[in-house]
């Protein structure tokens, strides 16, 4: 059993601190009665009562919501498929080809992603708006869940699925009653996920929208770049909370899952 | 090892539809990025002059090759611009990936030094931030480097400087910008690496008399290395063509190459010239990729 040394916090500690106390002091200063990053005013809800107000902002916040509740419910569905057919089906044609586009969107530069896919709606000459941000979305996180699902996948004991089909269960009878209960947790993990991502995401969506479906970030971002405004401080302190307990949730749903199993594949 | 089943109809649509959607969302979009970075930009909604169909036969073929243009990229090798970007995109996107190694390692290291479940919620500390949207973290920065903004206060407070420093607007900006977004991706490659390696090799080395920085030196760096490659490509590849954060921190003299696609596209109109400097990336990052992908599919084998 290993000790926690002074060795341990001094490589872990400064490291974990700079991640944090950027966000730190941004969540701080959301309650900045006097909004200016030099003087404290004292502790007030000052700005968050100020987005309560805003109205274009609240709105562009429930797109984006909407947005990432389908982008998390479709892209979950497509990526556990997409992980089923590259643990359990082995060879097949077009398997390179496949395992290239499941990786190659995880490293994939956004603005080329975006752009790539705009260029796709205007010469098919589909109208821009919520669905096509939904579909670019979903082509990016059905990736990750697929990877999330795949991992999980490989962990359980395949011994299972195989006994449940000597004993005469068809495929897909297969599917729900022995693999889907088993890999629900990953599966509930990469929607969390999936619904993060879509929810984070500004470069790709920039590119993809049209009129009427203005995201969260869109016109954060067109507010920001003018310069630090104390109600945008308030709204980003929001977001990571949210995000935060969503991440969270999903990291816990694999991490307990995984101990569980753990024994069972010996 | 049962024999191949057969293929079933339900087994075909699970590999179908996500297949069929990744094509027609994924590939078929870098082919029209090909087509369009071919055609001349012209001043209409679309903004690019179309090309002739492929399949109206082949005088339709001989017309769509005759109508492609080289103008793009002609533009970009010729205009310094573009080049610089290029330079400086790659130039900024290596360094900060090499000072994110030099970071990550100690962090790393140090979480697969303590008990295992601390472990976990240590990994997870270190993704959270992560998750948390690019432009939170990058307008964090923008309050923090502000002129009369804690980072200066601190500086000043300390001695370190008798005049607080422009941090807006500079590459240093960028460099802390990308540093901070990256990390994570960075220390959890690292940490799976340094966590499946065999312990009994450290202990045999310190067994036979081996001090525990040669240890670290001759036996754990080296056996790293695959963290290392995994690290470098996923924070490499995003930040080269990275958006954002040199947007909102860096000045406006000399933009990263992201930032010239975003010009050209939404600025300029120049759709031609945007799909140019993206296929132009693209053939740049394809061998990073390339490495990442066998270096997936190794991994994978070895499941």
């Amino acid at each position: 059993m290993r000790k926690l040394s002074a060795f341990n916090i001094a490589s872990i500690l400064p490291g974990v601190a700079f991640l944090y106390a950027p966000i730190a002091f941004l969540v701080v200063h959301s309650f900045n009665a006097s909004g200016l990053v030099a003087t404290w005013g004292g502790w007030s809800l000052r700005w968050y009562g100020e987005l309560a107000g805003d109205g274009p902002l609240l709105e562009a916040a429930f797109v984006s919501l909407r947005l990432a509740f389908v982008v998390a419910t479709a892209a979950t569905i497509l990526g556990a498929l997409a992980a089923i057919a590259l643990v359990r089906f082995g060879r097949f044609r077009g398997r390179l080809v496949f395992t290239t586009m499941i990786y190659s969107p995880l490293v994939m530069p956004e603005v080329i992603a975006g752009l790539a896919m705009v260029l796709l709606f205007v010469a098919v000459a589909i109208d821009r708006g919520f669905w096509t941000v939904a579909i670019a979305h979903t082509t990016m996180a059905m990736c990750l869940v697929a990877v999330i699902v795949q991992a999980h996948l490989f962990d359980f004991d395949k011994g299972l699925e195989e006994a449940a089909m000597d004993l005469g269960a068809s495929p897909p009878h297969t599917f729900l009653t022995i693999t889907l209960p088993l890999i629900l947790p990953a599966i509930a993990a990469g929607w969390l996920l999936a619904f993060a991502l879509s929810l984070d995401d500004l470069a790709i969506a920039s590119f993809t929208t049209g009129p009427g479906a203005t995201t969260l970030w869109i016109r954060i971002y067109s507010e920001v770049r003018r310069g630090v405004k104390p109600e945008m401080d308030a709204i980003c302190s929001i977001m990571v909370g949210v995000v935060g307990i969503i991440v969270i949730a999903a990291s816990l749903l694999v991490k307990f899952n995984r101990g569980k199993e753990a024994p069972a594949r010996r | 090892m049962n024999a191949q089943p057969k293929r079933s109809f339900s087994e075909k649509l699970v590999r179908g539809v996500p297949y069929a959607w990744l094509l027609v969302f994924f590939l078929v979009p870098f082919l029209i990025v090909l087509k369009i970075s071919l055609s001349q930009s012209v001043s209409a909604t679309p903004p690019y002059a179309p090309l002739t169909e492929l399949w109206a036969c082949w005088h339709g073929f001989t017309t769509f090759l005759s109508g492609l243009s080289l103008d793009s990229y002609r533009l970009i090798a010729i205009d310094p611009l573009y080049l610089l970007a290029f330079v400086k995109s790659i130039e900024v996107a290596a360094f900060s990936t090499l000072l994110m190694l030099i970071l990550s390692y100690p962090i790393a290291y140090g979480i697969t030094r303590t008990p295992r479940r601390l472990q976990m919620l240590l990994i997870i500390l270190v993704m959270l931030p992560f998750w948390t949207a690019l432009l939170v973290r990058t307008y964090a920065w923008m309050n923090i480097l502000q002129h009369d903004g804690p980072l200066n206060r601190l500086l000043m407070a300390l001695h370190v400087v008798n005049e607080p420093p422009t941090w807006l607007g500079t590459d240093t900006a960028i460099y802390i910008g990308i540093v901070y977004a990256y990390l994570p991706l960075m220390v959890l490659p690292l940490y799976v690496a340094l966590k499946t390696l065999d312990e009994a090799l450290l202990d045999a080395a310190a067994d036979l008399g081996c001090p525990r920085w040669k240890v670290f030196w001759q036996v754990t760096l080296p056996l790293s290395a695959p963290g290392v490659v995994v690290g470098t490509l996923l924070c490499f590849i995003p930040a080269v063509g990275e958006f954002v954060i040199p947007d909102l921190l860096g000045g406006s003299q000399a933009p990263m190459v992201g930032q010239t696609i975003w010009a050209e596209f939404f600025g300029h109109k120049d759709w031609p010239t945007a799909a140019a400097v993206a296929v132009a990336l693209l053939c740049l990052l394809v061998t990073p990729i390339a490495i990442f992908q066998s270096h997936a599919a190794q991994t994978a084998k070895r499941n």
